[in-house]
């Protein structure tokens, strides 16, 4: 039974060392999901938090100076908006244009501007999307239409 | 064509339900006709995907806009291969190519097993058919890929259809989904036959034997589909990273990683008789993490940038997980006795005992990226709010595992079966640690002082030096004998056992792959605004943009910057990132110009011209020591899995006698 004492006692270490590293690196990179509304009603309590928000990027707001892109983002259907800064390293995505969808990692800081460090796109239309411009498609054998 | 298209779908649903009934009931009642009209059903439902697919396949190549599919994923300038590709470039699709492939493993199965496992392939055939009937449900009922386009009653045709997303136009993402899918799908088959041998009790381990070599061929799939996967990633998009823990990521690298844990840990029950009801365990998991993965991939249910439309099939999936999941673990509970081990450890430093910690570590892993990714809906069930984790966890909690399973790789293979003397150990360890711990005092001393950098760099020389051991003493006793050289003698040692040198190979191809991840922690990047003419540096490169030309074809308009790359003078090389908009789908994408070389990599990526000063070109450059060994450990890797699957020169009794004495000590006991 000793055996099994010595085998219980070396997996317990190796867990116990693997979750002080989960509990490490979750308190070090979790990233909270809010809209923009959300966002401003939390206030103070809000600034220097790790935050996603997600939004529909303004036509003609994206400004490049220097390393920094600037654009404002906004919620469909509501007049809120949010002024982004991002500074990150990594090219922006091809998909990251006018009218698309913006999802942006970063903090808020007490000015009101987000810092974003990093942020993902989807195009306007979804890649499922249905051809533009083109007539009003109905699938004739009664499958529910996705496409649109 | 549509409609013909649609009814082979409808008819092989049909005929996968009449294999499920065929086969149980002919099982039951002891009916062999109904088994074997069952297994035609089989062959039945597999022509008719193969007429539905083919159809389908046509229908893209001439792209037919009247389809609904084809319009949204086929455009006439698309070159012929990307039309191909289009199969699996959008849901219907890709679920389709799913059923498709999985009915070919059936077929595949059955040709291969005849006239074998006559008791257990029913349940065989159940399993894998019941599997197929689900995919044939989301083909026929939820996401039909022959839909028309159409107005008020009329069958219309689009002019031109959007084409497949731009980012999927690069060969190697035309070939990841499909290898990634053979990986996928494959592994229905080894769960199949552990449900068919634990719901018939088969004696023996006659299907270990048989599932290990599918295990192995799905593994080499899923291996390659992860690995394009990554090289598409680094060439592709642009950031210059091959992985980002992103969901869809891993849930491809999910049954991965217990697959590879099930490789190994079956070798116990193969020379052991131990750990049974685990890899019965893993068995099951990787199907499940398969089905997860598809599941995960297909349904939205976390954001990803792989932006794929968010649709109804994910209650069908979790209904079929949780069913699935309910009856496999009723049926190892049930069968637990039949599942007993035939030995027991009885030393911490043995061999069992290192394949015991590879699979602790393996599956922690594996727990840690399912939490990861999940963490969102977790948090969100438990706390009402979401919450997602990032690189820092992943790469917190993994890395030390790469490092310690990198550790086991050099260890394993060399220590004892039952434990290990001290006088063994020594032999067999003293230079290779001594080789790594040289390797790391020289780093240090040249200016390295990346922690997991230099245990890594240390470990790779370590196990390098054990296999390379391996290699040289089973080659200096044939060639002593035979008199060979020693070249020819170590092709001999390893033709005489291509499971053992094989996966020799493997492991010198995982070591590989770490010193190029290793590489990562000296990665260098700038961001520049540069004219035309001016120059820039980094990392002891001088970048000079020529000029800036652009064009246009019908499928895209491009633009592309000419960059000199000079070092020291010298003119090394002429690099032309580009830029392109691609028509149909009004898309930009980057294609990136990269300088590959062993030591290290140069990147470079045309990100935009300068909004502030038109003639400017944005540049992002970045310097990536040591990716290339990544690409050439997986060449490695595949070479050795290769080497496993070669039948070996000489039959080898399995070790078995070694336990005899434990085993009917253990039986008396029992008795």
């Amino acid at each position: 039974m000793k055996t099994y004492a010595k085998f219980a006692f070396l997996v317990v270490a190796i867990i116990g060392a693997l979750l002080w590293l989960a509990v490490g690196g979750i308190s070090e990179s979790k990233t909270y999901y809010k809209t923009i509304d959300e966002l401003a009603s939390m206030g103070s309590s809000g600034y220097g938090k790790r935050v996603r928000v997600t939004g529909d990027v303004v036509p003609g707001s994206i400004k490049r100076a220097g390393k920094e892109v600037h654009f404002t983002i906004c919620e469909k259907g509501k007049d809120s908006k949010l002024n982004v800064v991002y500074m990150g390293t990594e090219p922006l995505p091809d998909t990251f244009r006018d009218e698309a969808q913006a999802m942006a990692d970063g903090k808020l800081d007490p000015s009101g501007v987000f810092h974003a460090s990093s942020i993902a796109a989807k195009c306007p239309s979804k890649y499922e999307a249905a051809p533009t411009g083109k007539p009003v498609q109905q699938p004739l054998n009664g499958a529910p239409n996705r496409a649109s | 064509m549509e409609n013909l298209g649609a009814l082979a779908i409808l008819l092989a649903f049909c005929l996968s339900v009449y294999a499920i009934f065929g086969s149980v009931i002919g099982a039951w009642k002891k009916r062999p006709f109904l088994v074997v009209s069952a297994r035609r059903a089989v062959y039945g439902m597999w022509a008719m995907l193969t007429l539905a697919s083919g159809l389908l396949v046509y229908g893209l190549m001439t792209a037919d806009m009247r389809l609904s599919y084809v319009a949204s994923h086929v455009n006439h300038a698309m070159p012929t291969l990307y039309k191909f590709a289009a199969w699996w470039g959008g849901q219907e699709g890709s679920l389709l190519l799913w059923s498709w492939l999985l009915a070919t493993y059936a077929v595949i199965v059955l040709v291969s097993t005849r006239g074998r496992f006559r008791e257990m392939m029913p349940w065989v055939i159940t399993t894998l058919m019941v599997t197929q009937c689900f995919f044939l449900i989301l083909n026929a009922f939820v996401e039909p890929p022959f839909k028309v386009l159409a107005v008020g009653k009329g069958i219309v045709a689009v002019e031109d259809g959007r084409g497949l997303n731009p980012l999927l136009q690069y060969w190697a993402m035309a070939i990841h989904p499909p290898m990634l899918y053979l990986g996928y799908v494959g592994f229905a088959v080894p769960f199949a036959f552990a449900l068919g041998s634990l719901i018939t009790r088969q004696p023996g381990e006659a299907w270990i034997h048989e599932t290990r070599r599918w295990t192995l061929v799905t593994w080499l799939f899923q291996s390659t589909g992860i690995l394009l996967g990554a090289g598409w990633a680094y060439a592709v998009l642009g950031w210059g990273g091959y992985w980002g823990w992103d969901p869809v990521e891993n849930a491809s690298l999910l049954p991965w990683i217990t697959a590879t844990a099930f490789l190994h840990s079956v070798m116990m029950q193969e020379k052991k008789g131990m750990m049974k009801i685990w890899n019965m365990v893993l068995i099951a998991a990787t199907f499940f993490l398969c089905i997860f993965g598809t599941f995960l991939t297909r349904s939205g249910i976390v954001s990803s940038v792989h932006a794929f439309g968010v649709s109804a099939i994910g209650k069908y999936f979790v209904t079929f997980i949780a069913l699935g999941l309910a009856a496999t673990i009723w049926l190892i509970l049930d069968r637990l006795d039949y599942l007993k081990s035939e030995a027991h450890l009885e030393s911490v430093v043995s061999r069992e005992s290192a394949f015991l910690f590879n699979n602790l570590i393996l599956l922690a892993s594996c727990f840690a990226v399912l939490w990861g990714t999940l963490f969102p809906v977790v948090t969100e069930a438990v706390m009402g709010e979401k919450i997602s984790v990032g690189a820092p966890f992943f790469n917190r909690v993994n890395v030390p595992i790469g490092l310690f399973l990198l550790f086991l790789t050099g260890v394993g293979p060399l220590i004892a079966w039952r434990r290990s003397s001290v006088e063994s150990l020594k032999k067999a360890f003293l230079w290779p640690s001594a080789g790594g711990l040289l390797t790391i005092a020289l780093l240090a001393a040249l200016g390295v002082h990346h922690v997991y950098a230099l245990i890594s760099f240390g470990l790779c020389v370590f196990v390098t030096w054990t296999v390379a051991q391996e290699f040289w003493k089973g080659a200096a006793a044939i060639s002593a004998r035979t008199k060979q050289n020693m070249v020819a003698a170590m092709i001999e040692l390893t033709h005489r056992n291509t499971r053992r040198y094989g996966g020799y190979l493997v492991h010198m191809g995982v070591v590989i792959m770490f010193i190029g991840f290793t590489g990562a922690a000296f990665n260098k990047d700038t961001t520049v605004e540069v004219g035309i003419g001016q120059s820039f540096q980094l990392a002891g490169y001088d970048l000079k943009v020529r000029e800036i030309r652009d064009g246009d074809n019908p499928n895209y308009a491009w633009q592309h910057a000419v960059v000199d790359v000079t070092v020291k003078g010298q003119h090394v090389a002429t690099l032309e990132p580009e830029k392109r908009v691609y028509k149909a789908s009004r898309q930009p994408t980057s294609e990136v110009a990269i300088r590959r070389r062993l030591n290290e990599d140069l990147y470079l990526n045309f990100a935009s011209m300068s909004q502030d000063s038109p003639d400017k070109a944005v540049m992002q450059a970045y310097v990536f020591p040591l990716v290339s060994w990544i690409w050439i450990g997986f060449w490695v890797l595949f070479f050795g899995t290769l080497v496993c699957l070669v039948p070996p020169k000489t039959k080898l009794a399995y070790a078995r006698t070694q336990v005899v004495g434990v085993v009917t000590k253990h039986a008396t006991v029992e008795k």
